[in-house]
């Protein structure tokens, strides 16, 4: 199959390997914050952790968008399903997020509110088209990848004339987001967390390109390597890095040139200027407020922005006591570190949003992973006991 | 069949006529329906008799009882339909235990409203199945639910089916050191059922592998009368079957991705999707799991079979207080194959 298997490949891997193998100093450690979820995801259902010296640590950062979407937002968009009745239009991920009080999109689903889940806004465009007597919100999410989509949509709705189809605009920016981790007290004063460079965003990177993290090399010293998303890609970014780290270098690179440029997609980033603007400031489930670092709409669309539109009480809710889900998404715990992993929180029943995305860390760790630290996992169960 | 013909002033309208609350009241609209769709076409001496109830004699030896509920959507697929599924289904879950399927029931729930043309073109495809497998369809029921409360039509078959002597077949028989193998390649049913999913079409030649195993497993207790374990991965697809069996036999798996056989097409898809194709139906595929010694006798018998021309050696059991599976994957690495968690869905960016 073209494209996948070729970044497969079992022998490249172990070429790979060997090199890091070689060149990893054994007198330190490697501490690779790898930022966006879907590379946790890789390197889990991959098991690249398993071809990599004991001195190198991935750290998960918290680049799953639904992970870091704060309990507030989704309790507004549960809101909208229920008492305004709108259709509420949201990617799959999002229907089993836990909001306040174990409810969740699924749940309100189930209890009749009108919430269908689509895979690309062209599907809730075309809901509003077939149902014009009806009210159709998009909940869009999601970091940079996924705002054209919801700039075009909305630009599509005012050209049609689609009154009674809106967007919830929750995209949050990548680079805010790596230096509100890079501002931390924990990796800056404390030095808690290490984290020696950076495996950048694949797609985020595609529209953005690969100037933007400049700042992180140059005014935060840190290697950053934007790396493709399959496991030969991530192995390749993380050979790179060493080799920075090595060269006492701190560089933007880019591993995934096949897709990103320096600029990234200039119509795309014109798209979404048009359409949206940055917000003073946005609430990160995890990493608290972060300025500058999420998506409005604006103001010459303001009749298609869902927040606008309907009266939505702001609700006040947080994560669930014990769930380690905020210290998890800045990569200063693990999920095992985490006492409901595993015990009250799985898949099945999420406490938090790590657990239900795809790309959560906890998701990823449990699906992918546990067998690693079952006999700890047991413990922990027995001392609970 | 004359008798049954005069009953009724004219035939039931097939070409233009939809289902409607009188077909499932139990009177004449009810008997006509049975008389001109379902009999005539599964047409058998049991079923002929119009009773509500088969009579037949008991077979000897251990009996095999299965029921199935089909609610596939859409109902007509690359490669089968919701009857043919529904036949080859319930033969499959009797054939697991290693026995011989012998007659089926059908009863159908219809929505008012439901096109007479397309539930007949089911119930032709249920025939054909039936035929082609020699099993019958010896009883039915018929029930219809206002507009809006079924969709389209939801059929619940039933089978039974006899074990041969000596043939001890069950989940919980896995023991470590035991071979997995697969009777062929995995995810064909799920993806071409998504491939037909409204907002989800993609172009794809990708046919659902709806069969029925039962001539497949014949041949293999034949060979190796000492197969363990015998399951087919449908919903939740050869991951959830794996752990299923894991659990019910208290033993690990270790597999390797690189002995899974898949069709590039559905690869493709699953990439495309986001979609592991580890978790997605198949609907003519068993995995079998026997001891050691046996493994290379039982691959070649499967491969033997039309029905098994792919099958793969897996992995092994292993002893494993977690009952974990565990899967070498293509790249070198470890991961674990989990249970299934809700619905799959695509990956959004």
């Amino acid at each position: 199959m073209k494209y996948v298997d070729e970044f497969r490949r079992r022998d490249l891997a172990r070429g790979l390997a060997r090199a890091i193998a070689a060149e990893a100093d054994p007198a330190r450690g490697y501490n690779l914050m790898e930022f966006c979820g879907g590379h946790t995801h890789a390197i889990f259902r991959f098991g690249v952790q398993d071809l990599m010296p004991e001195n190198l640590r991935f750290v998960h950062g918290p680049g799953c968008p639904v992970c870091v979407l704060p309990v507030a937002r989704i309790e507004k968009a549960i809101e909208l399903a229920e008492r305004h009745g709108v259709i509420l239009c949201t990617y799959g991920d999002m229907m089993r997020v836990p909001a306040g009080k174990r409810r969740s999109l699924l749940k309100a689903k189930a209890g009749g509110a009108d919430v269908r889940m689509v895979y690309s806004t062209q599907d809730a465009l075309a809901i509003a088209r077939k149902a014009p007597e009806r009210q159709v919100v998009f909940f869009a999410i999601g970091f940079e990848t996924t705002t054209p989509p919801t700039a075009l949509a909305i630009k599509q709705a005012a050209a049609e004339g689609l009154e009674n189809f809106s967007v919830f605009c929750n995209h949050v920016l990548t680079p805010a987001a790596i230096r509100h981790i890079l501002e931390s007290p924990e990796v800056g004063e404390q030095g808690r967390l290490s984290i020696d460079g950076f495996l950048g965003p694949s797609h985020v990177s595609s529209v953005i390109g690969s100037r933007p993290y400049a700042f992180v090399a140059e005014a935060y010293r840190r290697p950053i390597v934007i790396a493709g998303f399959e496991p030969l890609d991530v192995m390749q970014s993380a050979l790179m890095l060493i080799r920075q780290l090595n060269e006492g270098r701190h560089e933007v690179e880019n591993q995934y040139r096949r897709v990103v440029t320096p600029e990234g997609n200039l119509k795309a980033q014109a798209l979404v200027a048009e359409v949206l603007t940055l917000r003073r400031s946005f609430e990160w489930r995890g990493l608290g407020t972060v300025p500058e670092s999420a998506l409005a709409i604006r103001n010459s669309f303001a009749a298609f922005d869902a927040e606008r539109r309907f009266d939505i009480t702001p609700s006040d809710r947080g994560d669930v006591k014990g769930c380690l889900c905020p210290s998890i998404l800045r990569g200063v715990k693990k999920p095992t570190d985490c006492k409901l992993f595993g015990t009250v929180c799985t898949p099945e029943n999420p406490m938090g949003s790590c657990m239900v995305s795809s790309e959560g860390a906890c998701a990823a760790y449990w699906t992918y992973g546990r067998f690693r630290d079952a006999g700890g996992t047991r413990r922990k169960r027995e001392q609970a006991a | 069949m004359n008798a049954v013909d005069k009953r009724f002033a004219t035939r039931l309208d097939t070409r233009s006529g939809g289902i409607d609350m009188s077909h499932g009241g139990g009177g004449r609209a009810t008997a006509q329906l049975v008389a001109e769709l379902f009999m005539r076409h599964l047409d058998n001496p049991l079923l002929n008799q119009g009773n509500d109830q088969a009579c037949f004699p008991a077979p000897s030896g251990r009996m095999v009882m299965t029921t199935d509920g089909h609610v596939v959507s859409p109902l007509l697929f690359p490669g089968g339909d919701i009857g043919s599924l529904a036949v080859h289904g319930t033969i499959n879950d009797v054939a697991m235990a290693g026995a011989r399927p012998l007659y089926l029931s059908a009863a159908f729930i219809l929505e008012e409203g439901f096109p007479l043309a397309e539930l007949e073109r089911i119930v032709i495809s249920m025939a054909g199945a039936a035929e082609a497998a020699g099993v019958t369809v010896v009883t039915g029921d018929t029930k219809v639910v206002e507009a809006g409360k079924g969709d389209g039509v939801f059929i619940t078959t039933t089978g039974v089916g006899v074990v041969p002597d000596g043939i001890e077949i069950s989940g919980d028989r896995a023991e470590p050191g035991d071979a997995i193998l697969v009777s062929g390649s995995i995810g064909d049913h799920g993806i071409a059922i998504l491939s037909k999913r409204e907002n989800l079409e993609f172009e794809t030649e990708i046919r659902s592998d709806s069969a029925a195993l039962h001539g497949l497993v014949a041949a293999m207790v034949e060979a190796v009368p000492s197969i363990h374990c015998l399951r087919d991965p449908t919903r939740g697809g050869l991951g959830t079957t794996l752990n299923e069996l894991a659990q019910q036999s208290g033993v690990g798996m270790r597999i390797r991705e690189d002995a899974i056989p898949i069709k590039p097409d559905v690869a493709a898809a699953c990439e495309l999707l986001g979609i592991d194709p580890l978790y997605v139906a198949n609907e003519g595929k068993l995995v079998a799991i026997c001891p050691a010694a046996k493994a290379e006798r039982l691959l070649s018998v499967m491969r033997a079979h039309p029905l098994g021309r792919d099958a793969s050696v897996i992995g092994e059991v292993v002893a494993d207080e977690h009952a974990f599976v565990q899967m070498e994957t293509g790249f070198g690495g470890q991961r674990m194959v989990d249970w299934l968690t809700g619905e799959q869905l695509p990956r959004i960016c």
